[in-house]
């Protein structure tokens, strides 16, 4: 390939470039490219590096909330006091997890961490967003989840990032194509902020980190903008994680950061060198001419374009002012890292690369930088089906259907994973995994904190895209309120199938537009994101999954509040709408086996009230435990207050208006009132002398609110309004069922 | 008697590194800074804490590695005077294979890293790092490893018992030393052992990240409030410290 000339249609071909595409690169080079041009222009218009498909749609999202916005040059973030920066993003990396989980997940966890602390931020939390297929039926779903978990406690361990947070989930659409996304939190001085923009003719273009070898050539190209084939062969485009190259490559960044001779700085991820020299030089109207002889190597006769095209893990390209290089430099190579002078920054905008003394690649920067922009054609897919209540028999036992709800394992404990990821590293962390939102002190401003959670709920977004997100994005909120803080942020990876597929891209398209309703609607900023196509195997397309990671403010960590209950005597009530469609929830799927909407609504105002209505209530009551009711409904939420806690409680349905607020349910099915997953709904516990002003509390906030009942013995028992026994369970027999799932599964 | 003078030891990979400073430094008030690894002097430092993470990836076996780098003369030089070493996780694991503690840590059984919260239970309060706490003093704090399995023949672990050297053990929350209770197989569930003399003492669990009520626990700061109680100015042993 680097020797043809006259290039052959099959050679872009293969790269994934259009014939159209191959006219355009001639059109803007004024001739026929050299095979390095080829590739460069290969990886940078690829959908993974230059969004063709999406940038358009991506356009919508909000950028602007209650907190001043930060948009950096890879991830983005929010100022969550005067010059202090948290900033975040989100990336997925499936095909190589599902390729090779263990260093596919872990090279997954060390892309995203570059985008931080090359945004002059210091990592402080990881979370993770996976899918897999069915795993009590499909021994390679567990192949994958034990092997994808193992990859990021590997990685995350060993670099002192706390892994707080995230949700796993499992669906036969997931089986040939699982989903691994990553989500990192950073924290810096305003000031420290560094920018990926190259600048200032002259400076020196340093390459720092690991030395190049072959490895995650076209990474970005075929492995991530291509679907998954079975009888491919893609392990050699998957690359090897150093988690300690990565630890070092932390601290000397942020290092070499504060000494002021770093311009710019940019992690090569995804098309390596490539993207870091045409995204750095355009995004500072630059160009930079780069000598490949200089760039440390791992293998002998690498050609041009493979040095170009490499993903070699744990690298940075960064622009250090002339003059102060030896100083740069030092630093580097104090932590043990190749560091080395490979260009220089030219007034003229054009990325010029020399290998042995030839040019091969003399390009405009923009050129590269700016992918086409498509605008694809989006089909609606055949009507969803409709729930059909008079078909679907009232369960026999709740009991029996409670405890396997609790043993779904989308719903079951996820310990088995967590408890492998370090929590509590950098002594930050003051609730770790297994709540509904993590929470992290910040030490640069007590007592501010900030929360975390992830959301994304693929059966919801299959059977209607837009209220699917919306649903997601509502829960996320209630999880980071319901931990005692007030949503702040969102970032974002969205994992659909191959967009030229029309009725793919429809998903993506509703998805899109529902996730810009919602954000706006919660006046929460979309700070950053991550776009993954093509993810289908032979067994069609993953459910379309778009994943949420919000991020919340926490006034004060020292009043921070769990999902458990805390004290007997407590009574419990529930804040929200009662809810009244079983459509798209987890009892629908796991108890009859079906997929079928409507989806409850998705009403904004009413949760804005909520949460205001909550987050009064944590300032000013006794509040002893909050939770939100989403996978499994209501039922599953109590038995979860009650795991936690280890107490039980005695509830009874209600069927009277309280505080004039709405009612909650009355005279429906009780499967409905008990498993129903309508959005923005809390359960709170407070004393029984706090009980009025809740109530009240509630009235002033047009919060429907219902006391259900009080914590205190060995079992959860539900009644009904009329005082039947529905559920009666031990909560020793809850917690094996909660917690003994995933070990038993994965054992 | 007073604060300690506290170096920090800096590998490539250790990640606990700035919790210890920030446990002993900002929360404690102890003069302390960090010492990298290349460096051959300990400078006026009473204590050395060798911290947790992952030195050099902990990729030949934990804390091989890390015992030949230059600083560590200095360590064994300091503990050979009497000098105050505590290793904590990954320091414990490069006390071990400096020879400056009998036994290894080895894979945990199960071979699953394990974060998570455990109960010690307090065996000897006349170590300079533990004469503040109660004898049989149940300890919140959490662990987090992948190698904290403490392994020692028979002959050794019955000398450290002997001697005294078994300081802490992993209990349940009453202070009952059982099979449960102990998360890596660790022998006679053994969490944190000291040398014959009592100056060098290492921990598998991470007192420094249960030094403030905020993160869920403050008993670690009984490790650091003895410090206040027993160090000389030259950083030697108070006598009392001594085998007993």
């Amino acid at each position: 390939m680097a020797t043809a000339t006259r290039t052959d249609p099959q050679i872009w071909r293969a790269l994934g470039l259009s014939d159209a595409e191959y006219d355009r690169i001639c059109d803007l080079l004024g001739r026929e490219p050299r095979a390095t041009e080829l590739a460069m222009f290969s990886v940078e218009w690829s959908e993974h590096c230059g969004y063709p498909r999406s940038r358009a749609h991506l356009a919508r999202l909000p950028k602007a909330g209650k907190w001043p916005v930060i948009t950096g040059q890879d991830a983005g973030g929010i100022e969550v006091a005067p010059g202090l920066a948290v900033v975040f993003k989100m990336e997925s990396h499936n095909h190589p997890s599902q390729v090779e989980p263990k260093q596919g997940a872990a090279t997954g966890v060390g892309g995203i961490l570059r985008d931080i602390f090359c945004s002059g931020a210091r990592p402080v939390a990881l979370a993770d967003s996976l899918r897999f297929g069915d795993i009590e039926r499909d021994p390679r779903a567990r192949y994958l989840f034990a092997g994808v978990v193992d990859g990021i406690q590997s990685y995350g361990n060993c670099v002192g990032v706390p892994t707080v947070a995230g949700e796993v989930r499992f669906h036969p659409r997931y089986a040939g194509n699982c989903l691994v996304n990553v989500m990192c939190v950073g924290v810096a001085p305003t000031a420290q902020l560094a920018t990926a923009a190259a600048a200032g003719p002259g400076n020196a273009v340093v390459y720092v980190g690991a030395r190049t070898g072959r490895d995650g050539i076209g990474g970005a190209s075929v492995l991530a903008s291509q679907e998954l084939r079975a009888d491919d062969e893609k392990r050699p485009s998957v690359q090897i994680g150093d988690p300690l190259a990565e630890k070092c490559l932390i601290e000397a960044t942020l290092e070499a950061l504060a000494t002021g001779a770093l311009v710019a700085v940019k992690d090569m991820g995804a098309a390596g060198l490539t993207c870091t020299t045409a995204e750095m030089s355009a995004a500072g109207g630059v160009g930079m001419t780069v000598d490949l002889d200089r760039v440390p190597r791992r293998e002998e006769g690498m050609k041009p374009w493979e040095v170009m095209l490499s993903e070699s893990q744990e690298r940075m390209l960064a622009v250090v002012a002339e003059g102060r290089e030896d100083e740069a430099l030092a630093v580097f190579r104090k932590w043990d890292l190749h560091a080395e002078v490979i260009g220089r920054v030219t007034e003229e905008p054009v990325v010029r690369i020399y290998d042995g003394g030839e040019l091969v690649a003399e390009v405009r920067a923009g050129d590269l930088a700016e992918a086409p922009l498509y605008d694809l054609p989006a089909q609606p897919p055949k009507p969803f089906p409709t729930l059909d209540m008079r078909m679907l028999a009232e369960p026999r036992d709740y009991n029996a259907a409670l405890l396997d709800l609790l043993r779904m394992p989308d719903i079951a404990s996820k310990r088995w994973a967590y408890r492998q990821y370090d929590q509590t590293v950098q002594a930050n962390t003051v609730v770790a995994a297994g709540g509904d939102a993590a929470v992290l002190r910040l030490k640069e401003r007590p007592p501010l904190g900030i929360a975390l959670t992830t959301e994304g709920n693929g059966r919801w977004c299959a059977l209607d895209p837009r209220r699917g997100v919306q649903l997601a994005v509502l829960e996320a909120a209630c999880n980071l309120v319901c931990a005692g803080a007030e949503p702040a942020a969102v970032t974002n990876c969205l994992n659909f199938g191959n967009p030229d597929k029309p009725d793919r891209f429809w998903y993506f398209k509703e998805a899109v537009e529902g996730l810009a309703e919602a954000c706006r609607a919660l006046e929460v900023p979309v700070v950053s994101g991550n776009v993954s196509f093509y993810n289908e195997s032979e067994q069609g397309p993953v459910l379309p999954t778009p994943v949420v990671g919000l991020v919340g403010v926490v006034e004060d960590v020292r009043r921070v509040f769990r999902p458990a209950f805390a004290r007997d005597g407590d009574q419990v009530f529930l804040l929200g709408a009662a809810g009244d469609t079983l459509g798209g929830s987890a009892y629908l799927w796991r108890q009859h086996g079906l997929e079928a909407g409507p989806l409850p609504e998705a009403d904004f105002a009413a949760a804005r009230r909520l949460h205001a209505c909550c987050r009064t209530a944590q300032r000013n009551l006794p509040v002893g435990a909050c939770h939100d009711c989403s996978d499994g409904g209501l039922a599953v939420a109590l038995a979860e207050m009650a795991v936690a806690g280890g107490r039980g409680a005695r509830m009874r349905l209600p069927e009277q208006k309280l505080g004039g607020a709405a009612v909650p349910a009355v005279g429906a099915r009780a499967d409905v009132v008990l498993f129903n997953e309508a959005p923005s709904r809390i359960l709170v516990t407070v004393p029984a002398n706090a009980a009025d002003a809740l109530v009240a509390l509630a009235t002033q906030h047009l919060v429907p609110c219902a006391m259900l009942g009080t914590v205190g013995g060995s079992d959860l028992r539900i009644e009904s309004p009329e005082g039947n026994a529905l559920v009666s369970v031990d909560v020793e027999q809850m917690r094996e069922a909660y917690e003994g799932a995933l070990p038993a599964l994965m054992a | 008697m007073g604060a300690p003078r506290v170096a920090v030891v800096q590998f490539p990979g250790s990640n606990c590194d700035y919790d210890t400073v920030h446990a002993l430094g900002t929360v404690m008030g102890f003069p302390t800074r960090l010492v990298w690894h290349q460096e051959t002097d300990l400078g006026d430092a009473e204590l050395v804490i060798l911290p947790g993470g992952f030195s050099y990836g902990d990729y030949l076996r934990t804390g091989a590695i890390a015992r030949v780098s230059p600083i560590m003369n200095a360590v064994i030089r300091h503990a050979e005077r009497g000098g105050l070493v505590l290793g904590i996780c990954n320091g414990f694991q490069v006390l071990c294979e400096a020879g400056l503690l009998p036994g290894a840590l080895l894979r945990n059984a199960g071979t699953h890293f394990i974060s998570d919260w455990v109960h010690l239970r307090v065996e000897r309060t006349d170590t300079p790092f533990t004469r503040a706490a109660q004898h049989g003093q149940v300890l919140r704090i959490p662990i987090a490893h992948g190698d904290g399995c403490y392994f020692a023949d028979e002959a050794t672990l019955d000398a450290l018992e002997a001697n005294g050297q078994v300081v802490f053990r992993y209990c349940d929350a009453g202070g009952m030393v059982t099979l449960e209770s102990n998360p890596n197989g660790a022998a006679r569930n053994i969490a944190g052992i000291c040398n014959a003399a009592g100056n060098v003492v290492a921990l598998m669990p991470h007192p420094e990240r249960a030094s403030e009520t905020l993160l869920g626990s403050a008993d670690g700061r009984v490790l650091w409030e003895s410090l206040l109680a027993g160090v000389a100015r030259d950083g030697r042993m108070p006598a009392a410290a001594g085998r007993r």
